[in-house]
Order: structure tokens, then sequence, then C-alpha cells
């Protein structure tokens, strides 16, 4: 009984986030009919789309009781490298692809620190952040990247529609339903989940905790450099301060999405949820006019609620 | 102190686990609270020290009615609850767990170090135990942690003190001291609640029995007038028979031969072979380094030197992972700690140590996995309400059981298995025997560490006895007693 009763109230708990999202959206789209267009909507979905990517990333290594704050600074890096190897003359898809590979090694060496170093998640990302970004300002002198041709594949990814449909929502769609299947489909998901709920008893039970540790790290790493690229093709040039803070948003979403940030406990749908409500609080708070000073403040607002409905469970 | 608890009910939502439960506990007496798990006696006692409230019922504490609302009025009022996990904190010293929240200040508000040090060191003169009061908690065994408890009982000036499965984690000459301190505090004075599951030691320690079963209160017995039969028919309202059930099963080859394994410090050249359908049972004392050479052969620690084979053949286990590829399976001494994720469901428990089985190429096959999970309830017994009942609320026995679950389906050649009743009541263990049994009679190598004797006797083909890592001997079932294994495990010889 006592386990029903527990998922009956799993389940308005994940209504809650999903309701408290209605809400706003319905309530702004009250208040200001710029806000209530389609293409605002779509643009909405567009900007979501990079803090999804490192969101999700970021959920998987969560779950397994360890937290990355490197990854806007991975972001940052990968993309700078990118940038460059373009501006260099290397075609830009093939450049593109290196990014993705340069941002998974990125990740996976804060995997090794925590898990062969056996740093805590948090210094060991703390260093990797600190480095990476060290390392983004020189290689860029702390200039932006600009020169980066016209190819097509790079504007495709920001800039592109498929039927009206911005290729990043797609992006962010597809690999959303990747990661559902990753964590709940696959022994993978499993080890991930066992790794935070309990690593000791994982362990014994032949899960390789830090194989799961490094993949997990490795992923957080390739999604920054994806949300990275995405930004590069809308921005057009490689800023070196790029990133900077999104580990906050991302931490943001995947606590508001419900994910314990002890491990073991969460979702993935929970996590566009919470990335989804981040969305409409930045764009809809634009809209109305909201100076942005304030706009910080009621984010922590409905962090803090969001977190604190968490707890009365 | 007299306490008279009558007719409590409880109830967590629909759930009722007391109903018309209760006891009577008289004037410096050792009072052994007993019953299976899930009977009720922590609740109950956790309703008399006011960590919940009572539905219904009435608590009387020397003639008057009380209601403590939480355990700090209780314990003002002098009744103490020493908890089976203890509740200290471990990076601090023994002198800083003894004042917390009660520190001795001097008049400017400051914590007054000497006169704490002083009281400390009374305090646990008087029980009697050499223990430095500036000490971190962490570096004391766990006998000496629950002094501190008893000593941090005392210094509130406790009139009752409730003790919920004292012994678990004691060595026998740590128990023999408890008892010793029991005995004194019960001259002074002071009554005990006793909770164990220990039959022998509570008709040693104590001088009167109350049986709780499925949340009601069944009766009370005079130690001297009463029996261990007749304890169990109460406790669980009908005879069990024979506490170990008998075994007949052919022992075949040896599966498992160890050599020279050795970690310096820890176990030393150990060496021994177990066969297919054997029960090997391992005994010695708290802290002889049982554990740690289990933990060796599965992989889970690290060895200097040393041979382990299987059928003959020897093999490189540097990993849990290596071990199950070798099919040995590992049932760890703590359940709660290493052997359940307690938060996740029973499926998933089980899932775990089965996920080759049940996918493939990495992808879950769900039929397959709920099929398992079925069998698993079925065959083991779990008293549960599905597969998605969380492991947290399942009673010691069937948590246990859902362990054995996990890797019985892994069909391991060895299995080993630590402390694998611990904390589990007399009917569920009984249970847990069948399954040890009938895993011998397909052939499996067992190996079973525990320090509980009758346990090892009743369980075992042979008996090895471990003694600061050293093995001291290996008894047949026929020659082996209660007094030569404790000779060896004392470092005698035999």
């Amino acid at each position: 009984m006592e386990a029903n009763k527990k998922k009956i109230t799993d389940h308005i708990q994940d209504l809650g986030a999903l309701i408290a999202l209605l809400l706003l959206v319905v309530g702004i789209s009250i208040i200001s009919p710029e806000f209530r267009t389609g293409s605002n909507f779509l643009s909405l979905l567009r900007q979501s789309s990079i803090n999804g990517l490192i969101a999700f990333g970021m959920t998987c290594v969560i779950l397994t009781d360890a937290i990355d704050l490197s990854v806007g600074s991975v972001l940052a890096l990968s993309t700078a490298l990118c940038a460059g190897m373009i501006s260099a003359g290397v075609p830009a898809g093939a450049a593109m692809l290196l990014a993705l590979l340069i941002g998974t090694a990125l990740g996976a060496v804060s995997g090794l620190l925590v898990t062969k170093g056996r740093l805590q998640a948090f210094i060991a990302t703390l260093i990797t952040m600190t480095v990476y970004r060290g390392a983004t300002m020189i290689f860029t002198g702390g200039k932006p990247i600009s020169n980066l041709g016209d190819s097509f594949v790079l504007k495709l990814v920001g800039r592109g529609n498929l039927y009206r449909i911005p290729i990043p929502v797609i992006l962010l769609v597809l690999i959303f339903i990747g990661f559902y299947f990753l964590l709940n489909k696959t022994t993978f998901g499993r080890a991930v989940y066992a790794t935070g709920s309990n690593w000791k008893c994982a362990k014994l039970a032949g899960i390789n905790i830090d194989k799961t540790k490094i993949i997990v790290y490795a992923i957080s790493g390739f999604m920054s450099a994806l949300a990275g690229l995405i930004l590069l093709s809308r921005l057009g040039s490689a800023q070196p301060t790029l990133g900077s803070g999104y580990e906050l948003d991302a931490i943001a979403a995947v606590a508001l999405g419900g994910t314990s940030m002890s491990g073991g406990r969460g979702k993935i749908y929970g996590t566009l949820i919470g990335v989804l409500i981040i969305a409409v609080l930045n764009n809809g708070l634009n809209i109305l006019g909201v100076s942005s000073y304030y706009q910080d403040v009621i984010k922590g607002i409905v962090i803090l609620i969001a977190v604190l409905s968490d707890r009365k469970r | 102190m007299q306490i008279e608890m009558k007719g409590i009910d409880k109830s967590f939502g629909t759930n009722q686990v007391l109903k018309d439960a209760g006891f009577v506990l008289g004037h410096g007496e050792v009072h052994a609270l007993m019953g299976e798990n899930g009977a009720g006696k922590s609740t109950l006692m956790k309703i008399l020290t006011g960590v919940y409230t009572r539905d219904k019922g009435t608590v009387i504490v020397d003639g008057t009615q009380v209601n403590y609302r939480n355990p700090q009025e209780a314990e003002k009022a002098g009744i103490v609850f020493i908890h089976q996990e203890l509740n200290v904190l471990f990076d601090l010293t023994v002198e800083e767990n003894l004042f917390m929240g009660k520190e001795i200040k001097n008049r400017f508000g400051f914590c007054n170090q000497k006169a704490m040090r002083q009281k400390a060191e009374e305090a646990l003169g008087r029980l009697g135990v050499h223990i430095n009061p500036g000490e971190v908690m962490s570096n004391l065994s766990v006998g000496q942690q629950q002094m501190v408890e008893i000593c941090k009982a005392l210094m509130v000036e406790a009139k009752v003190i409730i003790m919920d499965e004292p012994t678990a984690a004691l060595t026998q000459s740590e128990t023999a001291a408890l008892f010793e301190v029991i005995q004194s505090l019960r001259k002074s004075g002071v009554s005990i609640v006793y909770i164990s599951h220990r039959m022998e030691e509570i008709f040693e320690l104590c001088d009167r029995i109350s049986v709780l079963r499925d949340g009601t209160y069944v009766g009370t017995r005079n130690i001297p007038e009463t029996n261990m039969n007749e304890i169990v028919k109460l406790m669980i309202g009908r005879e069990i028979g024979e506490r170990y059930p008998q075994r007949n099963c052919k022992i075949g080859d040896t599966v498992l031969k160890v050599s020279g394994l050795t970690k310096k410090g820890v176990f030393e050249d150990v060496a021994f072979e177990v066969k297919a359908g054997e029960v090997l049972g391992v005994s010695g004392l708290m802290g002889a380094g049982r554990t740690e050479i289990m933990q060796a052969i599965f992989g889970n620690l690290s060895y200097e030197s040393g041979k382990i084979e299987i059928d003959g053949r020897e093999v490189q286990i540097k990993s849990p992972i290596q071990a199950m590829k070798n099919g040995i399976g590992f049932i760890t001494e703590d359940r709660k700690v290493e052997g359940l994720m307690l938060e996740e469901s029973i499926e998933k428990n089980i899932a775990l140590a089965n996920l080759p089985i049940i996918s493939k190429n990495h992808v879950l096959d769900r039929k397959k996995e709920r099929n398992l999970v079925k069998k698993g309830i079925e065959e083991l017994h779990i008293r549960c309400f599905g597969p998605s009942h969380e492991c947290n609320n399942l009673s010691g026995g069937n948590q246990q059981k859902v362990v054995f679950a996990k890797w019985v389906y892994t069909e391991p050649k060895i299995l080993i298995l630590d402390e694998p009743t611990r904390g589990v009541d007399i009917g569920a263990k009984k249970e847990i025997y069948n399954i040890v049994n009938d895993l011998a009679a397909k052939g499996v190598a067992i190996i079973m560490v525990s320090s509980e004797l009758p346990e090892v006797l009743g369980m075992s083909d042979r008996v090895m006895v471990v003694r600061e890592g050293v093995v001291r001997g290996i008894i047949h079932k026929e020659e082996a007693n209660q007094e030569n294994i404790m000779t060896l495990a004392t470092g005698g010889m035999i």
C-alpha cells in the first residue's frame, strides 16, 4: 500500500512541475499578446535548446551522485577550437565533428579525475572548469574568432528550419528521446541509477562504477560541445567568454525537474520540463520588460518553490 | 522506575503496525522484548520515547499517565533509547559526543573543556571502561562506541535504558563487558529494555520476556519458568520445528581452492577449499579478518599474494565483475550499506546483478526482467505488495531475501554469505536456511561467515576458524562444538 501511495505522490510531483509550466505559459500569455504568438513559442523553444542539451547531460551526471561544473568551459573551448579550425581552412563539417570529439574527451577528463584521481566531483570539475576557460582564453587570445566562411552545415545547425521548425528544436526532441531510451531501457541506464543510489551495492553487483562515471562525464562533454555548435552557428563567431554560468542554468533545470542532487532518483522528462520553465521565465520576463536584475531574483524564487515542494513528499 | 504500556494502537496510513500492544516494565529489571521483525518492538519503544505519537492506549510511568511529545521529554523523565544504528558523531571526540547539546559552559559562555573532561572521565570510570575522552569516535571499536552511548544515557541520569540489538556488532568479549555493565546497572536500580533476536543471550541476561506478535501483546514469561521453544511458539504462533533444517546432499568435487592468500596486517597465508554442495562455516571474533578474506576472494579488496583456483584452474580476480564471471556470488555483511539500494524497488534490486541475463546488446528485455523478478518473489517467499515495493519498507528478513534473489539467478558456482541472518527474525531465518540448503543441493559451494555459533554449528559441513587474519583450524561437523570453536577463535589450541 505504501508503495502504491508513493507512486501516486510521485505522479502528482511529476504533474506538479508540468502544472507549474502550464500556469506560467497561460499566465504570461494572458498578460502579453506578444508572448502568445506561434513564432515566439518557436523562438522560445530554440532558446531552450542550448540549456536543454546541456541539462540532459547534467542529469546523467547528477543521477550518479556527481556534478559537472565544467559544462560552460567545455562549450567555450570546443567551440573556440572548432572556430579556429574553420578559420584555418578545415572544412566546417569536419571541424564540427572534431569539436564534438574534443568536447567528449574534455568531459572524460573530468570523469577520470573523479574516478582514477579520486577527487570529489565538485572539486574535479571546478578544476577542469577553470583550466578549460583559461585554455580558451589562451587559444583565442581573449578575442572572438569570427571569419567562419559560409558553410551550409554550420548555418544549418543553429539557423536552419525543417517545415518552419528550427533545427535546434528538432535536435532537442531527438536527443531527449535518445536520453529517455538510454536511461530507461538500457543496462547503462540501470548502472547510472544504481551508481547514484548506492555505489557500494552496485559495485558488488558487478557494475563498473568508474566506467559508468567516466561515460556520463563524456556524455556531458559531448552535449556541451553540441550546444556550443548551435551557439556558434547562431552567433557566427566564437566568444572566449561563451557559456560562462551555463552550468548554473543546467543544474537549476535538473533540480526543477525533481532529480535528487544526491543521485539515484530523477527523470529525464523532469529535466525537460525544468528547462522549459526556465526558458519561459527568461523569454516571458524579457517580453514583459522586467529588468534582468529582477529576473534572476524571480528565477531563484521559482527554483526555491520547486525544491521546497519536492521536500514535502 | 516502573512503566506500564496498555492497549497501544498505531497506524501508518492504512498500515496498522500496533494493535493492543503493551508491556509492563518493573523497577531494576532487565526485560527482553521479543518478536519477529515487523512485530512492532521498535515502534512500541518509539511511542514510549515520544518519537511517534500513539493513536490509542495509555502509558503510565510510576503511577502517572504520561505522553512524551519528543525524545527530549522522555530523556528528561529518565528514559533513554539506544538505537541499533548508534547515534554518535564519528568525527567528534568521545567527550564532545557525551556533552553534545549539554556542554558545560563557563561564565563567559565558552565551553569549559576542563570540567567536561573531568566529568567524562568520571562517568566512563563508573562504567569500568577504559576509553580516552579525547579520542575521536571513529577510532573506537563498535563495542566502545556503544559504551559511550550508555555513558551518555547515564549522564542524564537515565532510569530506563532501551537497547535495540546492542550485541549485533559486538565481539564475544565486548558482549561480556556489556553484560557486566547491564548487571551493575540493574543493581543500581536502572531498568533495561533489551531488544534482541539472540535467544541464548536473553536467557543468560534477562529477568523476564515480553513477546509481541503482529503488533499485538502476546504474553510475558519469567525466564526461569520458560524455555526457548515456548518463546518461539509465542513469537510466531506455531511451532517451527528444527531451527536448522536437515540437508541431505551429495558433496562433490572441490570448486574453490584458496592458498597462501595474504594481505599484510589483515590476513595471512589463508588456505582452504570448498566443495560443490558443501557449506563451509567461517567462525571467528569480530575483526578477525573473515569479511576481508571474503572481500578479497570476491575482488573487492586487493591482496598481496596468494592463489585462487576454481575448478582446478587458477583465476585472476581483481574486481567483483571478474569474480562474477568466474561464478562467484557474494551476499554482504550489511545489506543496508552494501547489499541493497534501499530507496529502489524490489524489481530494480533483483535485476541489478542479473543485467546480463535480462538484456540483449545492453538493451533491457522488460518481459524477461519481470518474469525473473516474479520468480524471485515467489520462490523465495518475499512478502511484499509487488515488484515495485520499495526495499526500505520491507522487514529485515524480506530485505535479505531480496538480496538472495539478486544472486540466486546469476547461478553462481560459489556463493559467499557474510552474516546471512543478521537482524533477521526466527521465521525468516529458517526460510533463509532452506534457501541455502536448496542451493547446496543444486551443487553450489557455499561459504557462510557467521558470528552466531549455533547457526555455524547447525548449518556447516565444516567450520573454519579465523583469528587475527590467520586460519586457526578447520573442524569437521561431527567434531565441532562451541567450546573448540571459541578456543581456536580466542587463541587457544585444541
